[in-house]
């Protein structure tokens, strides 16, 4: 019987999450942008340039542009629709009192938080997941240019979508449900510009503003995580080309090292826990 | 009755508290509270607004901690899981899940308090039933009244067969029917042996269901004890005119207080012994009074005293 309130409560948040009209209009907005996207993808080989069609090579090259752009945007919307679906999932409650009835079961503040949690993490994975597999797929159709590594690109979205997903939760715990969706998606904003800002500093070898994209990336791994998706998406000769894009959001130099992926789930594990502790610690 | 109180043995008392005390800040919401409540038991918690009630219950239940002091409900400490289980509760600011069923809200918790899975529609039928909600099981309770929400909450605090059973101001939004019908599920909770705790802030309430009460204001009990004990008042006493002397034959010195007449220590239940004596000693009697403070004064006086 142990864990079951868990699961209970992740699956109350899950089918609540299905019933949110923001839930119906993301996921209707995602397939009017797969379609139009992948419209766009298969015309790419029929351009000319210089009345000649494009090479092969250069439609990929194209087409690989296009799709770190079309994933930027993903990842700005996973980013705010987590933080926006988690912000009144333990803030709502508590404020409503829908909590009081609840957490005078037999169900202690970790299961109730975790199981917040996961009945928003699942669903966020999923969606993830789904999207960016059609996307790619409707690229690979349309162009023939495949990410190097899609699965690892997918993880690190998803990673980032779970960063503000936590982060938003903890807040949550002692914010009201407006102040702590703010203040996330603050912060969002702040570490990608931080990102930007680390990136024109290694470019230009200044270790002071390289710095700033270095502390941001530890601070809170959303934008580290979304240049890890970047080197996963772009095809491997941008990674050593991209003195050329100094400072883009979307490029990366380097790969993802191991350490920080770890880091990255520690960091979110952390939060999490941290979240449990002020749930546990406030009155209902 | 279904399951959970199954095979379980009443440990200690159902509420026990010493010196419960907490803070908010600065103000003490309860000041060092010692409170007991034996098993089976309709205890009224009765106090003006503001004067520690809600505080108290959350306390019990674990959904806040006390800054000072101990306490057990049912013979567990504070905040006890496996206590929890076998209590009901219904909140003061109640709200369910307004985009599921009532039957769903139910079955939630059903869940959560652990009840075997194959009585769960059962049981929501029942509660559904006991709180006159049996045709509504299918609607939405966002489009429940106020007064229809807080059924739902009685019957979430009713499924399972519940120990004790922990109402917060329980009528504040039914009209009187459903005060009505809220008085009969307590008097049937009694009947099955469950202790109610009945918070509230309305006299008339109380003193028609519970068999002991506690007075408290200001996070202080007042006075606690059973309702007769708490009502029983000064002795009868007569209105009357034209009698002489300081004393009545058989019954004694008589205390005078104006136009009223009594005699100190006299029960009540010698009200006509005491109006023969007046008339035999020649006096007329205008107005008799049994001397039984109504609530509502008994309440009064409690809190000008304190
Ligand atoms: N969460 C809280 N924060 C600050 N003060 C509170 C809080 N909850 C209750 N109080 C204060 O504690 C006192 C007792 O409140 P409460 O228990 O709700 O009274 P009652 O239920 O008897 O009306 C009140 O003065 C109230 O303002
Ligand atoms: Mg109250």
């Amino acid at each position: 019987m142990r864990g079951r309130p868990l699961e209970v409560i992740a699956g109350l948040t899950a089918r609540e999450l299905l019933r949110r009209r923001l839930v119906h209009a993301l996921l209707l907005l995602t397939a009017l942008v797969l379609v139009l996207t992948g419209w766009g993808f298969s015309r790419i080989p029929h351009l000319h340039l210089g009345g000649e069609l494009l090479t092969p090579q250069l439609a990929r090259l194209a087409a690989a542009q296009l799709l770190l752009l079309v994933m930027f945007m993903f990842s700005f919307v996973v980013g705010l629709t987590a933080a926006f679906l988690a912000a009144p999932a333990v803030a709502g409650e508590l404020e409503s009192g829908i909590a009081l009835a609840v957490l005078a079961r037999p169900i202690s503040r970790a299961e109730f938080l975790v199981g917040r949690w996961l009945g928003l993490a699942l669903p966020l994975l999923a969606y993830v997941v789904l999207s960016a597999s059609v996307e790619f797929w409707l690229v690979a159709v349309g162009t023939g240019y495949a990410p190097p590594n899609p699965v690892g690109a997918e993880a690190a979205l998803a990673g980032q979508g779970l960063v503000l997903l936590t982060l938003t939760l903890a807040l949550s715990t002692r914010l009201s449900a407006m102040t702590s969706g703010v203040v996330a998606v603050v912060v969002f904003g702040a570490m990608w510009v931080a990102g930007v800002a680390g990136a024109f500093g290694s470019a230009f070898h200044n270790t002071a503003i390289s710095a700033v994209g270095t502390v941001s990336h530890l601070l809170v791994p959303s934008d580290g995580l979304w240049r890890a998706a970047v080197y996963e998406i772009q095809p491997k000769l941008f990674a050593s080309a991209s003195l050329s894009r100094v400072g883009s959001p979307f490029s990366a130099t380097s790969a993802p090292t191991p350490a920080y992926l770890v880091f990255a789930a520690a960091w979110v594990l952390l939060v999490l826990a941290v979240a449990v502790l002020s749930l546990d610690r406030r009155e209902v | 009755m279904a399951a959970a109180g199954g095979g379980w043995q009443p440990e200690g008392q159902a509420v026990l508290t010493r010196g419960l005390t907490k803070r908010y800040g600065s103000r003490l919401a309860l000041d060092g509270l010692d409170l007991e409540v034996g098993y089976g038991e309709v205890f009224g918690f009765l106090g003006p607004n503001g004067a520690g009630k809600t505080t108290f219950v959350k306390l019990l239940l674990g959904l806040g901690r006390p800054s000072a002091g101990t306490g057990q409900l049912l013979g567990r400490p504070l905040g006890d899981r496996s206590a929890r289980s076998k209590v009901g509760y219904l909140p003061e600011l109640f709200r369910y899940q307004g985009w599921l069923r009532a039957r769903e809200v139910l079955t939630l918790h059903c869940q959560l308090a652990g009840l075997p899975a194959a009585g769960f529609s059962d049981e929501v039928g029942r509660s559904l039933e006991l709180v006159g909600l049996a045709g509504r099981g299918d609607d939405l309770v966002a489009t429940f009244s106020k007064g229809m929400q807080q059924r739902l909450g009685l019957a979430v605090a009713l499924l399972g067969s519940p120990r004790l059973v922990a109402l917060d101001e329980p009528t504040s939004a039914l009209d009187p029917v459903g005060r009505h019908d809220v008085r009969e599920l307590i008097r049937r909770l009694r009947q099955e042996g469950v202790t109610v705790f009945l918070n509230s802030h309305l006299l008339s309430e109380v003193e028609l269901v519970c068999d002991r009460v506690a007075v408290v204001d200001r996070g202080r009990v007042l006075a606690q004890g059973a309702l007769a004990d708490l009502l029983s008042g000064e002795g009868p006493r007569a209105r009357c005119l034209d009698l002489p002397g300081d004393a009545l034959p058989g019954l004694g010195a008589v205390r005078r207080d104006g136009d009223w007449v009594s005699v100190p220590g006299l029960d009540s239940s010698r009200t006509p012994e005491l109006v023969a004596a007046i008339v035999a000693a020649g006096g007329r009697v205008y107005q008799v009074d049994e001397g039984r403070a109504s609530l509502e004064e008994r309440f009064l006086q409690l809190l000008e005293r304190a």
